[in-house]
């Protein structure tokens, strides 16, 4: 298989600030990549390198099989990008910006107008086709966002969280086009703080902190690697905590609202065996959940901080 | 250049629905000229003597508010492109395969022709208020040509402001600049009645010469060497002012 974007050994600076420190990526083409990161990790540089929109130091980066640094024309006639902020033309109409596109994309006049209108449709924006962009909603803005990236077609496609503030709505519609695009064989590279949203959409995630990628794989794969699952256990009383806490041994207990949360991924055999030690023990247990492992705890352990310094 | 043809359109689009830019590049001019002749007129009349060369005030003074003209027109320009610059539309044409260039270009011919029909229009009003112009068709023509290579040169140093501003705050100096030279030149009194170093100033500035060669052809009285120093300072400003933005714009924005 192809690869739709292969980076190797990027580093970038501002200043004497070192934003990327030699990251190594590889994007097949029709899959989901995403690059999770905190804020200021460097997610919106990587994608502003790779959109041709800034140069790197060093390292080299090749977006639908062109070299990004020698052939950003070429890189830009296989991309679309849409970014952070919804870069659409405030003083057209919906319809207009999406003309604007097929235009500039030198679609001709009636191709250009099936288009747009296609789009119109597709984003849920024909009945604000004729209004103003400045008067759309955020989540309205972002659809039109989309649609003016789509009107060229791209093979590649790059989102830097494309769904941070929408409605829940505007979310799904978004998460919904986004696979259809990717079962149309494009490539998706999108950048998000929703670990829901990457797990949702990505075929692959890779972990971004202070420049580095922390960690590459499937989020099952990611999820697997590290601790976080628990099962937690309420007692009607503290007496019945107390007990409990004894008769299991560890587990990090909570006197307030009176809960013990003891490690253990949760399968069957694992919870059987943990009811049947508290039964032994006479402890009569309130309420039981089970937590897997989820996206936000390897987030959390791959890019822990000493934060509050 | 067909790209370029795209973005001129969509720079006339934004003129239309623009009531502000409107307003700026030509309600403001033509309220210069009524306030100039009505307000002042009277007063400098007697004031100017004979640099009227028998004229009324508003013969003196129709050149200096063309130019004021020009100036409200590219500053309406650079808040132009300085909001392009931060609404992120230009970094959504930076990532298309299009020529660089027609940003920049659609909105300096849109600036361009905005501001030559804003001058036609003030040239209107001040026909309305009294102003007995005394140029044959040739005259008329390169006053046509002179606005319109003026405003070519104020536009594309505006293109270079609004690229540079990081807000549209950032752009006001120029609008300053431009509005304030006027008044430091001919455009209103005779420099000789100004305290020497202005006047050396106004003698100057690149003003004074472009409205002295355009009062000179609407007028009919002789343009002397005057005429090459303002088209001089026309070619250089647009010159300027085209390198400057071409570096502005292909710079790495990181930088």
């Amino acid at each position: 298989m192809q690869m739709a974007i292969t980076v190797t050994g990027l580093r970038k600076s501002f200043g004497d600030h070192m934003v990327l420190d030699g990251i190594d990526l590889d994007v097949r083409e029709g899959t989901t990549f995403s690059l999770l990161g905190p804020n200021g990790a460097g997610k919106t540089t990587v994608v502003k390198i790779l959109s041709t929109l800034i140069g790197f130091d060093g390292g080299q980066a090749s977006v639908a099989g062109h070299d990004v640094a020698r052939k950003p024309d070429a890189v830009r006639a296989a991309i679309g990008v849409t970014g952070q902020f919804s870069a659409v033309d405030d003083l057209l109409t919906g319809a207009e910006n999406l003309v604007l596109m097929a235009d500039l994309n030198h679609l001709g006049r009636a191709e250009g107008r099936r288009r747009a209108a296609e789009l119109l449709d597709r984003f849920d924006l024909t009945a604000a086709a004729g209004k103003l962009a400045s008067t759309y909603s955020g989540g309205m803005r972002r659809r039109l966002d989309l649609a003016m990236t789509l009107v060229g077609e791209p093979r590649v496609i790059f989102l830097d969280e494309p769904t941070t503030g929408l409605d829940p709505r505007s979310r799904h519609l978004m998460w919904q086009i986004i696979r259809e695009l990717v079962a149309g064989g494009v490539t998706i590279f999108l950048t998000t703080q929703h670990l829901e949203e990457a797990d949702e959409l990505a075929d692959r995630i890779a972990v971004l902190d202070r420049g580095r990628l922390v960690a590459v794989g499937t989020a099952d794969e990611l999820k697997r690697g590290v601790p976080g699952g628990h099962v937690r256990l309420r007692f009607g009383d503290a007496a019945g905590l107390d007990a409990a806490a004894r008769a299991l041994g560890d587990g990090t207990r909570d006197d307030e609202a009176l809960t013990l949360q003891v490690p253990g991924d949760g399968g069957v055999p694992a919870l059987r065996a943990l009811l049947d030690r508290l039964e032994r023990a006479g402890v009569e247990v309130e309420e039981l959940s089970v937590r897997t492992p989820d996206l936000d705890d390897v987030f959390f352990a791959l890019t822990a901080r000493e934060a509050v310094r | 250049m067909s790209d370029a043809l795209t973005m001129l359109r969509r720079n006339v689009r934004h003129t239309l629905r623009n009531p502000g830019a409107m307003i700026m590049t030509i309600g403001l001019p033509v309220v210069l000229l009524l306030l100039f002749v009505g307000v002042f007129g009277g007063a400098l009349n007697a004031g100017l003597g004979s640099a009227l060369h028998g004229g009324d005030y508003v013969d003196y003074v129709v050149a200096g508010v063309l130019l004021m003209t020009v100036g409200y027109g590219a500053s309406t320009t650079a808040l132009a492109v300085n909001r392009d610059m931060t609404a992120g539309i230009i970094a959504r044409f930076r990532t298309m395969a299009i020529s660089r260039a027609s940003v920049l270009t659609g909105h300096v011919i849109a600036s361009t022709v905005r501001t030559v029909l804003s001058t036609a229009l003030v040239v209107g009003v001040a026909l309305l208020l009294g102003f007995r112009p005394a140029a044959g068709p040739l005259r008329w023509l390169a006053v046509l040509g002179l606005v319109a290579l003026l405003a070519l040169a104020l536009t594309w140093v505006a293109v270079a402001i609004g690229l540079l501003a990081r807000t549209a705050e950032g752009t006001s100096p120029f609008v300053l600049v431009v509005q304030l030279l006027p008044f430091l030149s001919s455009a209103f009194v005779s420099p000789a009645s100004m305290s020497a170093p202005v006047r050396w100033f106004a003698a100057h500035e690149p003003y004074t010469p472009i409205i002295d060669t355009l009062r000179g052809l609407m007028l009919g009285t002789p343009v002397h060497a005057d005429g090459v120093i303002a088209v001089a300072w026309c070619v250089g400003l647009a010159l300027a002012g085209y390198l400057w933005a071409r570096v502005l714009f292909t710079r790495d924005p990181s930088r």
